[in-house]
């Protein structure tokens, strides 16, 4: 039988040579330096490899030279969208080890960081999902809510985007006076706003047809490659390490209310007031990872509220964070927090040191990268920024 | 213009026409560079707008309205770059196709009566077909830059500027077929009188054919939602990736020549063209008959008010496409692919065939029966409250005779009728 290849073979379809190509790592939609290399067939890509390391500044291997509070301010610059978060786990697992633990009014301020370092995260994951789909204002109007709140952590600490403010032991200084009062007023600006952005993009019919049974990652697949956080509950696994976690962590929320934003018989929690899950969107797709962030923005902010009152009503002292030369009991501790991308885990080897004798960091991001071969096979060239940008990666946490 | 400089000055007829003809080019030259530089400054201003921002503030003092010329100065001092693999002729030439396109076609736009380089009576034909030759430029400038980016480019501008231009011939073709003519200064004078003798209000068809007009429009000038062609979030910048400085400047420019240029046939086609909302010159008396070639300061007046109506209008269409392009995300290539055959041209062509039943059944227009189409009709002919005192009724009508552009009898007209008063008017003016 004559095949496409016989020479013999005058009549067939006109046979079209595929084309490799490398997307990144100098490429506007790959969120920093991602290299994507893509088997491209016309528009429609057949194979997609991640190549990464371009962002590889040593991290863990530093952590084995420094000090358990010498290596916070390295932890910041994993998920530079999310500091206050890398922080946290960091400190609660060296505060593990150490069997210390903090007072209440540290400990609200520390949910009260972590979740508005939630919210930034993902007004930054929301807005630069906009612009992968070629929506340029959305990403405006999410880094105008952030600047406000990059303005509240640089009043408390000084620094807009690598914080070092939560350190094992504590933190690095209580709230600055009159803070509370200019929170809640950002709170309550925010708000109203969150509407704005469904409008923009949640409710937009051409961003629902981009996004749509775009990049589907069913539960067991997310599973298997260990995906977690927005991208996980996004396929619809009820998972979330604040109410699900260690004790250790989960003691950190423990009277605090708020629901896991997961799919449920066709419905979020509480998503009443915000834009119907639209027909065509199917469980796991790049619109429901979307939305679960979009929704946990709204679970955060009810948090911070929560928090403020917490914090106001804690009559305990402030705590001293651990000294720089402070010396860890021999022993190994592991620790997951949930971060805004997903779990982060950080795991510490103690030889009886004040030096580690092995950090190691477990990066969200890069669990969640892995997918996107399997996420990409047969899609268009255009579907691949947006499930990437749906993945919400940050490469500083993938490579570290 | 050729006869005045042959009978003044005594020239030759070719040295005449020569010297018409690069007056001419100069003129739109200005027009299409200055507006470009004026419509990137708008963009920015706009953008900034609809992003919470102010724009540019700083450049040339107030509104930084000489942000576009710094820009133009940067982009001039760039070095000119051509990639090694570059096929290096067609490299340099695609920027010029694709200028050269967009202004070409700018001969045939009439910008007020008489106010046109060429006035033929296949202007329709002469834009659609010349604008289509600025895919060229995109696609050989794609080609040849020797990059996969700029491939993906030009392939998807070939697809979707190709596919699109059919439903846009359509919609373009809607308002010649009422008219009868393809002559654009013919067909914006058979829309004098008030707002409601505006083709998009001759009838639903003609309504559903101006949108289908306007997405197609922002398709065939790559606009957002459909910049697929330089979609920089998934091309890294399309077709234009390889291109700096000023060549990268010229494709910008035929960009923003062409978007002016839609806006213009829409206003041409569907809004009256230079006819303002209410027909001010054409009561008063003042506005050019379809015939009258004489100039006089009345008319010359009424000229420049249409060209600013013209403009305006112009404009808003620009305006608009900006406004969808800060708001909306792109559109996916087979999502606009199948939005064309699926949607615009189906359409387009019912609404073509609509046109033509309403004509040939002799429907008589809706604005017709409107009692505000009947005034304006008839205000063309007679007297505004004010002119009562001074004019008897008698020598307002035999004026507004005289102007005679798009005189409806202020009965009922079929539009066969309307057509043979019309074809009357375009045989004056061609």
């Amino acid at each position: 039988m004559a095949t496409i290849d016989d020479a013999r073979t005058v009549e067939c379809d006109v046979r079209t040579d595929e084309m490799l190509i490398n997307m990144g790592p100098q490429h506007p939609s790959t969120h920093g330096v991602l290299r994507l290399l893509l088997r491209t067939d016309g528009e429609i890509v057949s194979w997609v490899e991640p190549h990464i390391g371009y962002l590889h500044r040593c991290a863990e291997k530093i952590g084995e030279n420094l000090t358990a509070r010498q290596w916070v301010p390295y932890t910041d610059r994993m998920d530079y969208l999310a500091g206050m978060n890398m922080n946290l786990g960091w400190a609660l697992a060296v505060e593990r080890l150490l069997g210390l633990s903090v007072p209440d009014k540290v400990r609200h301020v520390r949910v009260l960081m972590a979740e508005l370092n939630r919210i930034a995260s993902h007004l930054v994951g929301m807005g630069t999902y906009g612009l992968d789909l070629g929506s340029f204002t959305p990403f405006l109007y999410a880094f105008r809510e952030r600047e406000k709140i990059l303005d509240l952590f640089e009043e408390v600490c000084g620094a807009r985007l690598t914080y070092s403010y939560i350190v094992p032991g504590g933190a690095a200084g209580d709230l600055p006076g009159g803070w509370l009062d200019k929170c809640t007023r950002f709170l309550d600006e925010f708000w109203p706003v969150i509407d704005d952005y469904h409008t923009l993009l949640t409710n937009n019919a051409i961003f629902i047809k981009r996004t749509a049974g775009i990049g589907v990652l069913p539960a067991a697949l997310a599973i298997e490659y260990g995906c977690t956080g927005p991208v996980l509950r996004g396929s619809g696994v009820d998972q979330d390490l604040r109410r699900d976690g260690d004790a250790w962590y989960t003691a950190m929320y423990r009277d605090y209310r708020f629901h896991v934003v997961v799919q449920k018989d066709g419905h979020y929690p509480q998503d009443h007031a915000y834009p119907a899950v639209p027909a065509e969107a199917v469980l796991g797709d790049s619109w429901h990872r979307y939305y679960v962030r979009m929704l946990e923005v709204v679970q955060s902010v009810d948090i911070v509220r929560q928090a403020l009152e917490k914090y106001q009503a804690a009559e305990d002292e402030w705590s001293t964070p651990i000294k720089v030369n402070h010396r860890l009991p021999e022993g190994e501790v592991y620790l997951e927090t949930e971060a805004p991308k997903g779990q982060m885990g950080f795991y510490l080897v103690s030889d009886g040191t004040a030096i580690p004798w092995r950090t190691r960091a477990r990066s969200s991001c890069f669990a969640n990268l892995s997918v996107t071969s399997e996420l990409c096979q047969g899609c268009l060239l255009a579907d691949v920024p947006a499930i990437v940008g749906s993945l919400d990666l940050v490469m500083g946490e993938i490579d570290r | 213009m050729a006869e005045f400089f042959a009978e003044t000055w005594a020239l030759p007829a070719p040295a005449a026409y020569a010297l018409a003809g690069l007056i001419h080019c100069a003129l739109l030259l200005g027009i299409v560079a200055t507006g470009a530089m004026g419509f990137i400054w708008l963009e920015r201003k706009v953008s900034g707008r609809i992003q919470d921002r102010l724009g540019p503030t700083r450049v040339g003092g107030k509104f930084g309205w000489l942000q576009s010329l710094a820009d133009g100065i940067k982009l001039l001092s760039k070095e000119d770059l051509a990639p090694q693999e570059a096929d290096r002729l067609l490299f340099r030439a695609a920027p010029y196709i694709s200028f050269s396109a967009s202004y070409t076609a700018y001969l045939a736009l009439p910008f007020a009566p008489g106010w046109v380089a060429f006035d033929t009576n296949v202007a329709v034909f002469f834009i659609l077909a010349v604008l289509g030759l600025e895919v060229f430029g995109v696609i050989l400038g794609g080609y040849a830059s020797g990059s996969k980016w700029s491939l993906f480019g030009a392939m998807r501008e070939a697809a979707q500027v190709v596919s699109y231009e059919v439903p846009l011939g359509m919609c373009v073709a809607i308002p010649v077929l009422l008219t009868g003519t393809m002559n654009l200064t013919t067909i914006a004078q058979m829309q004098a009188g008030w707002f409601t003798n505006w083709l998009i209000f001759h009838d639903p068809f003609t309504f559903v054919a101006f949108w289908v007009y306007a997405a197609c429009a922002l398709a065939s000038v790559n606009r957002a939602p459909f910049d697929l062609a330089e979609a920089e979030s998934e091309l890294v910048a399309g077709f234009l990736t390889e291109y700096s400085g000023l060549r990268w400047s010229y494709f910008f420019m035929a960009e923003y020549g062409s978007m002016l240029l839609v806006g213009g046939l829409a206003a041409l086609l569907f809004f009256g063209g230079w006819n303002g909302p209410v027909p001010i010159f054409h009561s008063l008396g003042w506005a050019y008959a379809p015939d009258e070639t004489a100039w006089r300061l009345t008319g010359f007046l009424s000229n420049l008010a249409g060209c600013m109506n013209f403009l305006t209008k112009a404009v808003l269409g620009v305006l608009v496409m900006m406004w969808a392009r800060w708001t909306l995300p792109r559109l996916r290539i087979d999502q606009v692919m199948s939005m064309c055959l699926k949607y615009c041209i189906p359409l387009a062509a019912f609404c073509f065939v609509g046109v033509l039943g309403w004509q040939a059944l002799g429907v008589a227009s809706p604005n017709d029966w409107l009692p505000a189409a009947r005034g304006g009709a008839i205000a063309v002919r007679e007297t505004w409250w004010w002119q009562e005192a001074a004019a008897a009724p008698a020598g307002r009508a035999g004026r507004g005779d005289e102007s005679g552009v798009g005189a409806d009898t202020g009965d009922v007209v079929g539009g066969t009728a309307r057509r043979a008063r019309i074809a009357e008017g375009a045989g004056g003016a061609g």
